[in-house]
């Protein structure tokens, strides 16, 4: 069988199951003249030298390779190292603080670290504050986002195209600080006009800017993720049928989805991490927020606004540093998590 | 060949920038018949078949003149290109299999369409993939990636999934370079049943296969219609062109 089909380089005979039954004139003769094809010898192109690398070629790779696995393995570093001396400022309160217990500091709401007769350390009103506004920002600026980076990618024409992409990423541009002025003063203003709330810095406002700050980011790694999506699928699902929303939601959502988490967690991760617009709109009030006109406070916030005051080696000091641990646990339970659904979703 | 005409090509000139690939090709394609379309690489066979169910219009420098009509329509001044697509039936010669599960390959045209019903989705994605010889190979993880698929079972996914919209005109381009010779056959026994219900255009690098399955073949050549005709007549000692016995015994091409 492999004889024959080697025998002859004619393309009718690749398809040679039809011989048999098509009885053509090829199948008749290839079956009667039938001779097996002389063997080449397995080193048959003697002639000619391979060419060969030189020395300097391969000294140059092992450098070059040398250099990728360094790089690879000091991003772990890094992120040990950070983790490393950010807990050993913390560990002697950790392990020995007059006034710290572990289990106030994470589930007290009570934070008063300058009290002169009765210090308290409990984080858990702060912890909260990073939740909610993050979660109220997420919840803003996900749909936002994604339907953001869905009309640039799939919908708007070339020129609406790039005016948006750079409009979005000046947007990604703007200072912090200078989105914290607009919650201050704009956004705080509306808000009050609006709502009738009794102050505008709060939960919302903090949310809005955030949201606000997340969606560039957003938009501009999820249409990446969108764009890597290989126009084949695109051109399988419309010379189906497919309308082009029905493109999105059944072809490319599906197809782009790791990367758009990673888009909506680079989004969270900005919300997390944000310091200086939520210590300006949410209005710093250690409080655990019953609904979003309540001020709150966030982690972030309050370590930038509380380190400056606290006395280098203090037991105040040193919980502002332990703040930073928590944070840093946090956001690596987020991400594990994200991962984890995202291998979830693989093995399926 | 009393048959009414499904599709009507006048004078279609097709141009990728400023390369022409189709050269005023005219002909028609009668109801229930297989036309077999061969001619060697860059002849337009491929370009001819996205023109049918504007599918060209992905390509951003296309420019197309003259006129398709589909059952009397011209495609290009159809309202609902997505209705047109689903009686247009595509297989295309790289399998491209949507990054989904085998059955919600085959399940994406009737569910677009607006078929909702589990029970009657069911039974069509089996019938599918029964009509392109692979429900016996996947029957069991039918919820796995169809990206997982070997080569040869992508291709026979996109058949099914071509099937599963229940076309009216059904192209296949080159619809068997990565299958086996006899799932080929069984194939190709599928499409001779399917003659009944559907107008099938077959386009092929294996004259055999247009010989063995079309009831005409046209000839293409640069861009050029060089002759169609009964595929006993191309295929005999005395086509009317030169070019054609040339072609379809291996002297050039």
């Amino acid at each position: 069988m492999t004889g024959r089909e080697g025998q002859s380089e004619h393309p009718n005979h690749r398809a040679a199951g039809g011989e048999g039954v098509a009885s053509g004139r090829e199948a008749a003769g290839g079956g009667a003249g039938w001779k097996p094809a002389p063997q080449d010898s397995p080193r048959g192109q003697g002639e000619g030298k391979r060419p060969r690398r030189s020395g300097w070629a391969r000294a140059g790779e092992r450098v070059i390779e040398g250099v990728i696995r360094t790089s690879g393995v000091s991003a772990v570093l890094f992120v040990l190292a950070i983790f490393f001396f950010v807990f050993r400022e913390a560990a002697p309160v950790l392990f020995g603080g007059e006034h710290f217990k572990l289990l106030p500091f994470l589930f007290s709401v009570e934070w008063y670290p300058t009290s002169a007769s009765n210090v308290r350390y409990g984080t858990l009103a702060l912890t909260v504050g990073t939740f909610s506004v993050t979660a109220l920002a997420m919840v803003l600026a996900v749909p936002f986002g994604l339907g953001a980076a869905v009309f640039v990618s799939e919908f708007c024409g070339p020129r609406l195209k790039e005016t948006l992409k750079v409009v979005i990423e000046l947007l990604a541009a703007i200072p912090s600080v200078v989105w914290g002025f607009i919650g201050l003063t704009v956004m705080s203003r509306l808000i009050v006009h609006f709502t009738g709330a009794p102050v505008g810095v709060n939960l919302l406002n903090g949310g809005i800017i955030l949201a606000l700050m997340s969606v560039p980011i957003i938009v501009s790694i999820g249409e990446d993720a969108l764009k890597a999506v290989p126009d084949s699928y695109r051109e399988a699902g419309l010379a189906l049928g497919a309308t082009r929303w029905q493109l999105v939601y059944r072809v490319l959502l599906p197809a782009a989805r790791n990367g758009l988490l990673a888009a909506v967690l680079l989004g969270v991760g900005r919300a997390v991490g944000e310091t200086m617009a939520v210590l300006m709109a949410t209005g710093h009030a250690v409080n655990l927020p019953l609904g979003v006109f309540d001020s709150v406070r966030t982690l972030t916030a309050n370590v930038a606004a509380e380190l400056g005051e606290a006395p280098a080696g203090s037991d105040h000091y040193r919980v502002l540093f332990l703040t930073g641990v928590l944070l840093f646990s946090l956001t690596f339970v987020v991400n594990l998590v994200a991962d984890l659904v995202i291998r979830g979703w693989r093995r399926k | 060949m009393n048959a009414p005409v499904r599709i009507e090509v006048r004078d279609l000139r097709l141009a990728y920038g400023t390369r022409e690939a189709l050269h005023g090709v005219s002909f028609d394609v009668h109801a229930h018949e297989i036309l077999g379309i061969i001619g060697p690489a860059q002849a337009g066979k491929t370009s001819l078949l996205r023109c049918l169910n504007r599918t060209i219009d992905f390509t951003a420098d296309a420019r197309m003149t003259g006129s398709v009509k589909v059952d009397g329509v011209d495609v290009r001044q159809v309202k609902d290109v997505f209705g047109l697509r689903r009686k247009i039936g595509m297989v295309a010669p790289l399998p491209v299999g949507l990054p989904l599960s085998i059955y919600d390959n085959v399940a994406f045209a009737p569910r677009c369409a607006g078929l909702r019903r589990r029970d009657e989705l069911e039974a069509l994605v089996e019938r599918c993939l029964r009509q392109a010889a692979l429900w016996d190979e996947v029957k069991d993880r039918l919820h796995t990636l169809g990206t997982r698929l070997s080569g040869g079972q992508q291709q026979r996914l996109t058949i099914a999934r071509a099937l599963s919209h229940q076309p009216e005109i059904l192209c296949l381009d080159e619809f068997s370079i990565a299958i086996d010779p006899v799932t080929t056959m069984r194939i190709e026994e599928v499409l001779k049943e399917l003659r009944r219900t559907v107008t099938i255009l077959l386009v092929t690098n294996l004259t055999q296969q247009a010989r063995r399955l079309a009831d005409r073949t046209l000839f293409l050549w640069k861009g050029e219609l060089v002759e169609l005709d009964r595929t006993e007549v191309i295929f005999s000692e005395h086509p009317r062109e030169r070019r054609t016995y040339e072609y379809v015994n291996g002297m050039v091409g």
